[in-house]
């Protein structure tokens, strides 16, 4: 589908257009769990975006050599490599972002923006294009998670990355920082997300079947989980 | 028994998977639309979560013997992928009834982050290995109950005058959101019963 569009292309509509978290809905357990403050948000999408292009790359080089029928566990151990070596390079050069991140970091192996991306264009393109396709989906990604724990930190604890910004007067909301906050603060992004979309003519913002990686071997798809889907569209 | 109750308490309330440490949101959005497909959903994360508890558990102590245990991530996926596999394939041969109510969900838990989060944090917890059993239990048990709660808060919006703005995902969120700030009520909970 991507074949006659440019490169840059295939970079930029990962950064607004298809931005993975408020546009895909992809990847929302990291967005919620890792976004408590400014810099282990930073840590998550840096970390996710260099699995995210590593991954691409590889699983766009083999895949005329991934038989079809096992490609989902392919992807899985070509994911979960990458993952383990990120993994160990924080632990040994960032061990605070470690401890910060915690479980977090080897659940970067089923992030479904990582699996997804594999699934829907590395699988299917040239190296090139999946390296830019995996780049703009790091750093849309990266960008969603900026903003979600800049917003977060500042009105949780009052500062940006450590620094204090709002003056001593006014009492830090700790509720943002604890998980209400989390849906909170996402709930209202994904609803600018969805009025700057509407503007431009875009349709909302759906959790849905699209994205998911394992949409193709769900027998659930048109029998019960997105029934409910359906359903609305036809209202 | 004392700690035994305390892990599941804990797992359950004040530390439950999905709403205090989002793991397994998607089906937590995806699924709980209707309650049946909710308690469907739980009951399949349920039995893999402590399944997959018992065969890492062991499989762990054997990689870190061996000195192998970066090999932790990559092992435990590709242990649950085959897993949830394997249970689909024996449920739909051997057990076509229960395959029928659970078998369905199956493949989507093996991206479920809350399974690997759960023999992943089991290990990192230093739990023994029924402790880590009865965590991977509450956990589970947890999550329906978050599931259930939530399918039944979803069913009551069907219905409500939503701000235009706020319609589909964004009030799901802010619904979640009221739900999970129900459950930080519980903390310190567990401290004070068996304190």
């Amino acid at each position: 589908m991507a074949e006659k569009k440019s490169l840059g292309h295939e970079f930029s509509k990962g950064l607004i257009k298809e931005n993975p978290v408020l546009r895909l809905v992809l990847g929302t357990c990291p967005t919620l769990a890792t976004t408590t403050s400014l810099e282990s948000a930073i840590g998550m999408g840096l970390s996710a975006a260099i699995v995210l292009v590593c991954s691409n790359i590889v699983i766009s080089a083999l895949r005329k050599v991934i038989p079809q029928k096992v490609r989902i566990p392919c992807y899985i151990v070509v994911i979960a490599g990458f993952v383990t070596v990120v993994q160990m390079l924080v632990k040994a050069f960032l061990p605070a972002l470690d401890q910060q991140l915690g479980v977090y970091l080897p659940l970067i192996v089923v992030n479904c923006i990582i699996l997804g991306r594999a699934e829907a264009f590395a699988g299917k393109n040239g190296v090139v294009a999946s390296a830019l396709d995996g780049l703009g989906m790091g750093v849309g990604f990266t960008a969603a998670l900026i903003l979600m724990g800049g917003v977060r930190e500042l009105l949780g604890a009052g500062s940006l990355l450590g620094f204090q910004i709002l003056p001593e007067s006014v009492p830090p909301m700790t509720i943002f920082v604890l998980a209400p906050g989390g849906f909170f603060v996402f709930g209202i992004l994904m609803a600018c997300a969805n009025k700057l979309a509407e503007r431009k003519g875009k349709p909302k913002a759906k959790l849905g079947c699209a994205g998911c990686p394992m949409a193709e071997t769900c027998t659930v798809a048109d029998k019960a989980a997105c029934a409910g889907e359906k359903e609305e569209k036809d209202v | 028994m004392k700690i035994f109750l305390s892990i599941l308490l804990t797992a359950i309330l004040t530390n439950n998977y999905i709403l205090s440490k989002f793991l397994g949101i998607c089906p937590f959005l995806g699924v709980s639309k209707k309650l049946n497909t909710a308690v469907g959903m739980s009951a399949a994360v349920i039995f893999v979560m402590v399944l997959a508890s018992a065969v890492t558990y062991p499989l762990n102590t054997f990689l870190e013997n061996n000195g192998l245990g970066y090999l932790q991530t990559i092992v435990f996926i590709l242990v649950i992928a085959a897993l949830v596999q394997l249970v689909e394939i024996v449920l739909r041969k051997y057990i076509p009834a229960l395959y029928n109510s659970l078998g369905i969900y199956l493949p989507l838990i093996t991206t479920n982050c809350a399974v690997l989060g759960v023999t992943i944090l089991n290990i990192d917890s230093g739990y023994t290995f029924w402790q880590s059993m009865v965590n991977s239990l509450g956990a589970g048990l947890g999550f329906l109950v978050a599931m259930v709660m939530f399918a039944g808060v979803r069913e009551r919006l069907e219905s409500c005058n939503v701000p235009k703005f706020l319609e589909g995902l964004p009030i799901t969120l802010v619904a979640a959101s009221l739900v999970s700030l129900s459950f930080l009520g519980f903390t310190g909970l567990v401290e004070g019963i068996f304190a």
